[in-house]
């Protein structure tokens, strides 16, 4: 599908329902080869992984943003503008830690577990989305921010809301020479 | 045709992709007779002209052929070295065919990889602090404008210095590397670019950026 320059971008939408069921494919055959959730988890992770670290180029040339100079303004921008972009949806940011450098995105709505009620009860610890906490990491590297994600609460393990736990490691030599 | 060239260097200094976009030079080519009346010499590889501009050869340019085999930088095509060559006057008349030498893509990496630091310097250089790397270089003929992304990499755009709109110019170049580079499966980050679709879609972009001209791109 080539795209003619000079004229904006024509959003040949695909079916949202499309991309849940192929989300929800994907982790079902991971469930079948692997027997662990931890080894599900890890897969997704990494797959979310490469993703994030094409996906961030793809945001940073369409949303012309400014580099952030703090980890608050960073994880702000993760969630009004990255996760209103590619998802839709606008989770709330809170800081967990007096160190600032912990931040929770907490997600109401979750396109990717449209169809999804509640995980089977031999696969209690998958971490359904971890493909999300993927993707955040990659692309943070990308920008030289490194960064530890990971699910904090799921809805589809019982808990209230869905939380995204985003702890930022301070790395002194990236200080430095930062450009 | 007022864009020159497109070079994209990744984070390590590396270039990875360069495309030359001017009209093909206008070599002349001539025939002489003994003694020749332009001044050659040696220089790096190549035999150019010192002194003796005359009919479109200019001081600067290089030997490319004699009498229709290119040359191999300073050798002729069977071997023979080329001042030795027009020093004998049995060998004319002659055929020489000047021109402009072309980079060799060794020569387009150093440059690359030398622009890379020569950018790092100049962030380093400056009494703000958090400054932005060398973003214009303007000679008489040219000016470079480059743009970093937050990620790294560097597109570097040559252009002529009466054009416009080359900051819209990279931003569309930095859509099209994280559309037709980036998205596609089979192309390793950091690696030299080889994809169709990015060659074909720049190319495009090039040519709505020059037909706007001097004035700017229209809506």
């Amino acid at each position: 599908m080539s795209r003619s320059p000079g004229r904006k971008q024509e959003n040949h939408k695909i079916s949202r329902e499309l991309f849940v069921l192929t989300y929800g494919a994907l982790v079902a055959q991971l469930c079948k080869e692997y027997e662990k959730d931890e080894d599900v988890n890890a897969c997704l992770d990494r797959m979310g992984y490469s993703i994030g670290v094409r996906l961030i180029d793809d945001f940073l040339a369409r949303s012309a943003v400014k580099k952030c100079r703090s980890y608050s303004e960073t994880a702000d921008m993760i969630a009004q503008v990255a996760f209103k972009m590619y998802l839709g949806v606008t989770p709330s940011v809170s800081c967990n830690s007096v160190t600032g450098n912990e931040f929770s995105l907490i997600l109401d709505k979750n396109p990717l577990v449209d169809f999804v009620e509640e995980l089977p009860a031999e696969r209690a610890s998958l971490c359904y989305c971890n493909l999300l906490c993927g993707v955040i990491r990659g692309a943070l590297e990308m920008v030289h921010l490194a960064a530890e994600v990971s699910f904090l609460q799921d809805r589809l393990k019982g808990d209230a809301v869905t939380e995204i736990g985003i702890t930022f490691l301070r790395k002194p030599e990236d200080r430095r020479h930062r450009r | 045709m007022a864009i020159f060239s497109v070079y994209v260097v990744n984070k390590a200094g590396g270039l990875i992709y360069q495309l030359d976009h001017y009209a093909p030079r206008s070599d002349t080519e001539k025939t002489f007779s003994f003694p020749l009346d332009l001044v050659l010499r040696p220089h790096d590889e190549r035999v150019v002209v010192a002194f003796g501009q005359r009919d479109g050869i200019r001081v600067g340019h290089a030997v490319l052929a004699i009498n229709g085999a290119e040359v191999n930088g300073r050798f002729t095509a069977d071997g023979k070295d080329v001042l030795e060559f027009l020093s004998n006057p049995a060998n004319y008349p002659v055929s020489i065919r000047f021109g402009r030498h072309r980079l060799s893509s060794n020569e387009k990496l150093m440059l690359a990889s030398m622009f890379h630091s020569l950018f790092a310097i100049g962030s380093q250089l400056s009494p703000e602090v958090g400054s932005s790397g060398i973003e214009m270089l303007e000679t008489d003929t040219f000016k470079l404008h480059c743009f970093q992304t937050l990620t790294g990499i560097k597109f570097m755009v040559l252009a002529d210095p009466r054009q416009t709109g080359i900051d819209a110019l990279l931003r569309k170049i930095y859509e099209i590397y994280s559309d037709f580079a980036l998205k596609n499966p089979f192309y390793s980050l950091e690696m030299p670019i080889r994809c169709e679709l990015f060659d074909q879609n720049l190319k495009l972009a090039l040519e709505v950026a020059e037909k706007a001209g001097p004035f700017g791109p229209g809506s």
